[in-house]
């Protein structure tokens, strides 16, 4: 089918164009120079922006903890819901939405491409059922490999190719993405009841230091040549003062980093930059990172941006749920997940009256403005964990808009406004920018060559969004931006126009991307690794890979490694 | 005044939020007729499923009261968010009643289902039979309970009645189940007669006054002392000798339990720790 998007204003960063009056023409889900214009569908986008479809770098979307999230949250259904149309499924939920539900509400803002950050390879299957249930949008998987303890075995000897191999058939296997680490070290020290404490303390019995784990994996992930940088969750997350663990953690991957191109990804950076000694005297700690970040190239990083709304976290730390439910006293639920990795979960109410959540609202933002190069930090809420991902529309009115943070600025914690630095940053975002934080930068820290840009071969995700730049001034009229990206007036997916003013029109399946690692050699499974699954795991590894007819939609992406 | 009655006896469960004063007022009684509800699966008009008559005589010309007539224990949410006026039910009544209500009178001449008065936050229910469980606790999962208003039984309760209340009354003067004021934050839940097992688990403000036999109370709380008389409110004061329990202490708690000293003979171990 072609299709034809008319004379909007396109933001298109990857390929230099800001705001260029243009056509984008389409063809058989593909962008192309050009399409016989008496046949093809017209979209009149007129006064509208045109941007390549979103792209979410980090959003817990699927998998084992999202729905054990569910199961935890009865109450979290009941007040959101969505009933069924001819077209869409019902669904229910606020902070974790039921699998349709999760699709529609990300194509209805114009998103096209999410990435699930969290998968435990024990797990896989799971998740990937649950993308086969995700509608319209194309996602992806990073396996958990940060604690897994063939890893740490591997990297303690030093046997860097033979762990590289390992990782590769992990996530060919797992039909993951990238390498993720979640508190390298301390969930495998949460086995032992304890926690690492920085990036020197060592893992009991294992005998190796977060520094070792991440630099080990930031090599394999040189060695396999894959799209992604790692992608970390620093240790300390969520203690006050922990930003110079996220400081030094950067730090210590500088000498890995090539040519300028980035070695890793500091994912939910809000969560690690808080400064003081404990929660009463908590302060931003956004200065200092972003002083960091743009004085080095090897760096990209992800807000986590805090919304006040009752959510619920959930991240594979499980030591650092263990501390959030000392703090609520709300209901948990702890995880160990075999050789590799655990988990938690624990539903949080974010209040502005709260000091504390203040700061953090605060700092989420601070992050995103202070950075000054937008290729370096992208917009999430870490859903759900900081928030629903719904609230993006508010988070780029924020960005775009002084008197959208002063207007929420005034009804947060007295003591935490006179503290925040927002008041001191003049920085308001242009659209241009807003389309690298929420696509092409997130595109290209992925390594999607197809995704997040407009350039002729690009995937035809779309989105349509009915704002005028000429006309609207973001800074003042922020509501109105905010009412735009809330509900896209056209999200085109593959060619197909799924979304017009904010209804689904069209129920698609959307593709999962994984990666196929192809290592010089054949990996071979050894004997050694046969009698570890057998002494290890509950699982046969026989039984462990998830195979190709397992996901409904595949798109392999092949990556040639170097060992 | 409008009386409504069920032209059927119901065999699906029926969820009525628009039988509520609130959205009568101002209404003829044509418009009224045309409020939809749901039916099962189906969307039904109120006026297929109950006859509606408006009282012209009455002295209150407002339609802020209403009456139902018949067996309404297949209908859920009558009276979910109210704020103002009343309702009267002559016959039992289902699930969710007065749900969310902020204020007004629902009285039930009848027995009342499952989470009646549920996340309340003010305004007064009035049941004459039994209530059954979840009295005046909110939805599955959550913790956000009752916040204001006050609940008056004349029968008996099911269990968990009061659990997370945040602050209100509830008076029962019959018996009550298990767990009566579980993981109770504030208010008053008073049970005049028997209270089932484990009252005032996971509690941590507020006080349970129990009239009756209640067979053990929980390990963790611990003996105050023996009061002459326990407060419900301004004007109501039980006099009868009461031993006090402080607790829960698995959650640090402060909560008050207050047991009838002479219905429970077997709590006397506890005058030895005083």
């Amino acid at each position: 089918m072609e299709l034809l998007v008319k004379n909007g204003f396109v933001y298109d960063p990857l390929n230099g164009i800001d705001g260029e009056k243009m056509d984008i023409a389409v063809k058989d889900g593909k962008i192309v120079e050009k399409v016989n214009e008496r046949k093809a569908k017209k979209i009149d986008a007129s006064g509208m922006l045109v941007m390549p479809g979103g792209v979410d770098i980090h959003s817990h979307i699927a998998g084992s903890k999202v729905n054990s999230g569910r199961l935890l949250r009865p109450e979290d259904h009941f007040k959101d819901f969505e009933p069924k149309t001819p077209i869409t499924r019902s669904g229910v939920g606020y902070s974790v939405p039921s699998t349709f539900t999760t699709g529609y509400r990300y194509a209805r803002m114009g998103y096209t491409t999410v990435m699930d950050p969290a998968m435990a390879p024990l797990e896989a299957k799971h998740t990937h059922e649950e993308f086969n249930d995700i509608p319209i949008i194309d996602k992806a998987s990073y396996p958990l490999l940060g604690d897994w303890w063939f890893v740490l075995e591997y990297l303690r000897e030093g046997r860097i190719e033979e762990c590289a191999r390992y990782v590769a058939w992990m996530i060919t296997s797992t039909k993951g993405y990238a390498i993720k680490l979640v508190n390298p070290g301390g969930l495998e020290t949460w086995g032992f009841g304890h926690n690492v404490r920085g990036l020197d303390d060592q893992v009991p019995y294992f005998c190796i230091t977060p520094r070792e784990i991440i630099r080990g994996l930031c090599k394999v992930n040189k060695l396999l040549n894959l799209p992604h940088t790692i992608h970390v969750h620093t240790n300390n997350l969520g203690k006050p003062g922990n930003y110079v663990t996220a400081v030094e953690t950067m730090k210590c991957v500088e000498d890995l980093a090539l040519e300028n191109k980035p070695a890793i990804h500091i994912t939910h950076c809000q969560f690690c930059a808080f400064k003081g000694d404990d929660w009463r005297t908590l302060e931003s700690g956004s200065e200092d990172i972003a002083n960091y970040v743009n004085g080095h190239s090897h760096a990209t990083m992800d807000m986590g941006q805090v919304i006040f709304a009752d959510t619920t976290t959930m991240t594979a730390d499980g030591p650092f749920q263990f501390a959030l439910y000392e703090l609520s006293g709300n209901k948990w639920v702890n995880h160990d997940v075999e050789t590799e990795t655990s988990g938690g979960i624990v539903p949080f109410h974010y209040r502005r009256k709260s000091y504390v959540h203040a700061v953090q609202w605060s700092i989420g933002l601070e992050l995103a403005l202070l950075i000054r190069d937008p290729w370096k930090i992208f917009m999430t809420t870490d859903h759900p964990n900081g928030g629903p991902f719904i609230a993006y529309p508010k988070i780029i009115a924020w960005l775009m808009s002084r008197k959208a943070r002063g207007a929420t600025l005034k009804k947060v914690n007295p003591r935490a406004r006179s503290r925040s630095l927002l008041p001191s940053i003049d920085r308001e975002l242009g659209f241009c920018e807003i389309a690298i934080m929420t696509r092409a930068g997130q595109a290209k820290a992925l390594g999607l060559k197809d995704k997040g840009h407009l350039g002729i071969g690009a995937d035809a995700d779309i989105a349509i969004y009915n704002v005028n730049p000429e006309t609207t001034d973001p800074s003042r009229k922020y509501k109105s931006v905010r009412r735009a990206f809330k509900q896209a007036a056209n999200t085109i997916k593959d060619g197909k126009i799924v979304v017009n003013d904010g209804e689904i029109l069209k129920h698609v399946g959307g593709a999962t991307m994984w990666l196929d690692v192809q290592t010089l050699e054949p990996i071979k499974i050894t004997e050694e690794m046969k009698r570890k699954f057998k002494e290890y795991w509950t699982v046969e590894y026989e039984n462990y890979p998830v195979t190709e007819h397992y996901l409904e939609v595949s798109r392999p992406i092949t990556v040639k490694a170097d060992v | 005044m409008i009386h409504l009655y069920p032209k059927k006896e119901f065999d699906l469960p029926l969820i009525a939020e628009c039988i509520n004063p609130d959205v009568f007022q101002n209404e003829t009684c044509e418009k009224i007729e045309q409020l939809k509800i749901w039916e099962g699966n189906s969307q039904k008009k109120l006026g297929e499923l109950f006859k509606v008559e408006e009282n012209q005589t009455a002295s209150q010309p407002e339609k802020t009261a209403i009456t139902i007539y018949g067996d309404m224990s297949k209908v859920r949410k009558i009276g979910a968010c109210m704020q103002n006026g009343e309702i009267m039910i002559q016959g039992n009544v289902g699930m969710h009643l007065g749900e969310e209500m902020k204020g007004g009178k629902i009285t039930v001449h009848g027995d009342a289902g499952g989470w009646a008065g549920s996340m309340m936050k003010g305004g007064v229910i009035e049941i004459h039979g039994n209530a059954s469980d979840y009295l005046g606790a909110p939805y599955r999962g959550s913790s956000e309970g009752m916040r204001g208003g006050k609940i008056i039984i004349h029968g008996n309760v099911g269990s968990e009645t009061g659990a997370h209340i945040q602050n209100g009354m509830i008076k029962i003067y019959g018996s009550a189940g298990q767990f009566a004021g579980f993981r109770m934050r504030k208010g008053i839940i008073y049970v005049q007669n028997d209270c089932g097992g484990r009252a005032g688990a996971c509690m941590t403000e507020g006080t349970i006054i129990v009239g009756g036999l209640l067979e053990s109370v929980l390990p963790t709380f611990s003996i105050e002392g023996v009061r002459k008389k326990a407060k419900i409110e301004e004007d109501e004061v039980v006099e009868s000798p009461f031993y006090l329990f402080l607790g829960d202490l698995t959650e640090s708690g402060k909560g008050r339990l207050y047991v009838a000293k002479e219905k429970n003979p077997h709590l006397r171990i506890y005058e030895r720790l005083l």
